[in-house]
């Protein structure tokens, strides 16, 4: 360093000590969670465990492993996605490219603020109450007897994953388009290209990368998130499939339960009672983040080889 | 001219004045030493000269009739008629915000992509009104090259393909496109540095190589107009020089329109110049006309630096 810092008044130097201890702090908390969770996961992980299934019932003290949380972790976090993607790049593409008029694009983006302000458990209450009407017993099924749905299935807990996911989708899709210079638009125009090629062959190559990273943010909220878990896919350790006409649809409207839910119920706040199983679960699901994003990251290589932007 | 020795006193201390030595045939005095000149300050590419063409002014391919156009009400081109010739250079010259590029951009109808724009007068594509035209259409016809090179995220070919290949789609298939891409390729004088790497991405070309490419790219759908927004100005001399030396090769067979800030540029390269002065236009004539016998005095005082 050029500049001698013996030559700082005391704040200064105070200051710049203070931001290197938080680096280094935050540093610390990161490794102390990694180490913690890897010596844990390792000491308590049985390579079995990941393909069998969990005992039936609540208790987890005896046999059983995580199959179903995990095949549970994977549907809904797909099913969060399959949603999220499409809805989230078309809502940016609709924001950035047209936005008229003004006050329905003040509205659309005020719309997806709110939705990223609200915390995930007002989201599954609200999801409850809205999928246990009856005419959308379709998502789950109806007990008989009752005049409302049951309101919880893989399908609903997808459903309400997707809006947690949705705005950081929707943030990362504009931030990239915003980037893109008017002139590279124009410039398609200019080769006598019609706005939609335009965005399909130029814009939406370019924010490739963008649209990835907010979509692996958003993968990991989803399967992190254990409000909308609990109260709108039951919980349930084993999946329940829905056995009527629907066949393969059966999963979908059943319960279940994901890693998060799993480490929940056998933490000492739950009924579980497998603290080692809660352990277990955590580090494969952090594992299973990892390679999340790792699987993103080279999907949104393509366009990384193309130079970027 | 007193013009000038009237500026430099009113103005301390005396702005570096570019001086174009008026008598005949004109010759252009190099650039001035240190400082920054009205006209852009771009370093002259010296080794340059200027090739008079033999043949007369060519088939008149554009024209604009009674052009206006404001933005916001508030207008930027009043009422300018002007043609656009085949096989001849066509350079827009006038102080910043004077409505070149915005005159140049009516062409293919660009200036419609801005919401707050609107426009009077009519623009003819050889003879017929372009607004008859599907404008997707009127702009593979008049194409265009940007001030800042912007290739595409994608490969060399497929920048160059670009326009070839239907709405949105990548057909037709790379080997049916082989031929016309390599043409586009080589009429932008490219074709040498990138012909065994075309499935390189396009942006990690040099700026000037990128310039080039966007010029192949617009010449690929064989535009009858090419529209030019300054296609030199963030490049370096050598660059520039290039693009310059590919400018005067592809008159023949494309009306060029450039809009230019470096009188030079416009000095060696054009064959009409139009001098635009506050939306109008102050003066069109070849380019002996206005570099050495300008009619306008304000045209004289501009392309002799007295203001800009």
């Amino acid at each position: 360093m050029i500049e001698n810092r013996r030559s700082w008044a005391l704040r200064d130097r105070l200051g710049f000590y203070a931001c290197w201890a938080a680096g280094l702090a935050l540093c610390a908390i990161a490794a102390a969670v990694a180490i913690y969770m890897l010596v844990k996961g390792v000491s308590e992980l049985r390579p079995a465990m990941l393909f069998e299934r969990p005992s039936d019932g609540v208790d987890q003290r005896g046999q059983g492993g995580l199959l179903d949380p995990i095949a549970g972790s994977l549907l809904v976090t797909t099913i969060g996605i399959a949603i999220a993607l499409p809805l989230g790049v078309g809502v940016a593409l609709w924001l950035v490219e047209y936005a008229r008029p003004f006050w329905l694009a003040r509205l659309v983006e005020s719309g997806v603020e709110v939705i990223a302000g609200t915390p995930s458990i007002v989201l599954a209450v609200f999801g409850l109450i809205l999928f246990s009407e009856s005419f959308l017993s379709v998502l789950s099924f109806k007990p008989e007897g009752a005049d409302t749905a049951f309101g919880r299935s893989f399908l609903i807990a997808g459903a309400m994953m997707s809006l947690i996911a949705l705005p950081l989708i929707v943030g990362a899709t504009r931030e990239g388009l915003n980037a893109i210079p008017g002139h590279v638009r124009e410039a398609s125009y200019a080769l006598g290209k019609t706005k939609a090629a335009t965005i399909r062959r130029v814009l939406l190559p370019t924010v490739r990368p963008n649209i990835a990273a907010g979509t692996a943010l958003g993968m990991g909220r989803i399967i992190g998130d254990t409000a909308i878990i609990v109260i709108l896919l039951g919980a349930t350790a084993r999946l329940q499939p829905l056995e009527d006409v629907f066949g393969p649809a059966g999963p979908l409207r059943g319960t279940g339960s994901t890693l998060t839910s799993f480490v929940y119920n056998n933490s000492p706040a739950g009924e579980g009672g497998a603290f080692e199983k809660a352990y277990a679960a955590a580090f494969v699901l952090l594992l299973i983040v990892v390679v999340l994003n790792l699987v993103v990251a080279r999907i949104a290589g393509g366009a990384a080889r193309q130079g970027g932007r | 001219m007193s013009t000038e020795q009237q500026h430099e006193t009113l103005v301390p201390p005396p702005p570096p004045v570019r001086r174009i030595v008026i008598d005949d045939p004109p010759t252009i005095v190099p650039a001035p030493r240190g400082g920054a000149t009205a006209a852009g300050g771009t370093a002259p590419t010296a080794s340059f000269q200027r090739t008079e063409r033999a043949d007369a002014a060519g088939v008149e391919r554009m024209r604009t009739h009674a052009l206006s156009i404001a933005y916001g009400g508030k207008p930027a081109v009043k009422a300018v008629d002007l043609p656009v010739r085949q096989g001849e250079v066509l350079a827009l010259i006038g102080p910043s915000g004077c409505g070149k590029t915005t005159l140049l951009r009516s062409l293919n109808r660009l200036t419609e992509l801005t919401a707050t724009a609107s426009r009077e007068g009519r623009i003819t594509l050889d003879g017929g009104d372009v607004d008859e035209l599907e404008v997707t259409e009127l702009r593979r016809r008049v194409s265009m090259v940007f001030q800042q090179p912007n290739p595409f995220p994608m490969s060399i070919f497929d920048n160059v393909a670009y326009a070839l290949r239907e709405q949105g789609s990548k057909r037709p298939r790379k080997a049916e496109l082989m031929e016309p891409v390599e043409d586009a390729l080589r009429r932008a004088g490219l074709w040498d540095e990138v012909g065994t790497t075309l499935d390189h991405p396009a942006l990690r070309l040099s700026g000037g190589q990128q310039q080039r490419l966007c010029i192949a790219r617009a010449l690929a759908a064989r535009p009858e107009v090419l529209l030019m927004d300054e296609p030199c100005s963030a490049l370096d001399p050598k660059s520039t020089a290039r693009i310059e030396e590919l400018i005067l090769q592809l008159r023949d067979e494309v009306a060029v329109v450039i809009v230019t800030h470096n009188l030079q540029q416009a000095y060696r390269i054009a064959d009409h110049v139009a001098f635009m002065w506050l939306g109008e236009l102050e003066e069109y004539g070849p380019v002996e006309q206005i570099f050495g016998a300008a009619h306008s005095q304000r045209t004289l005082d501009y392309v002799s630096g007295a203001f800009g």
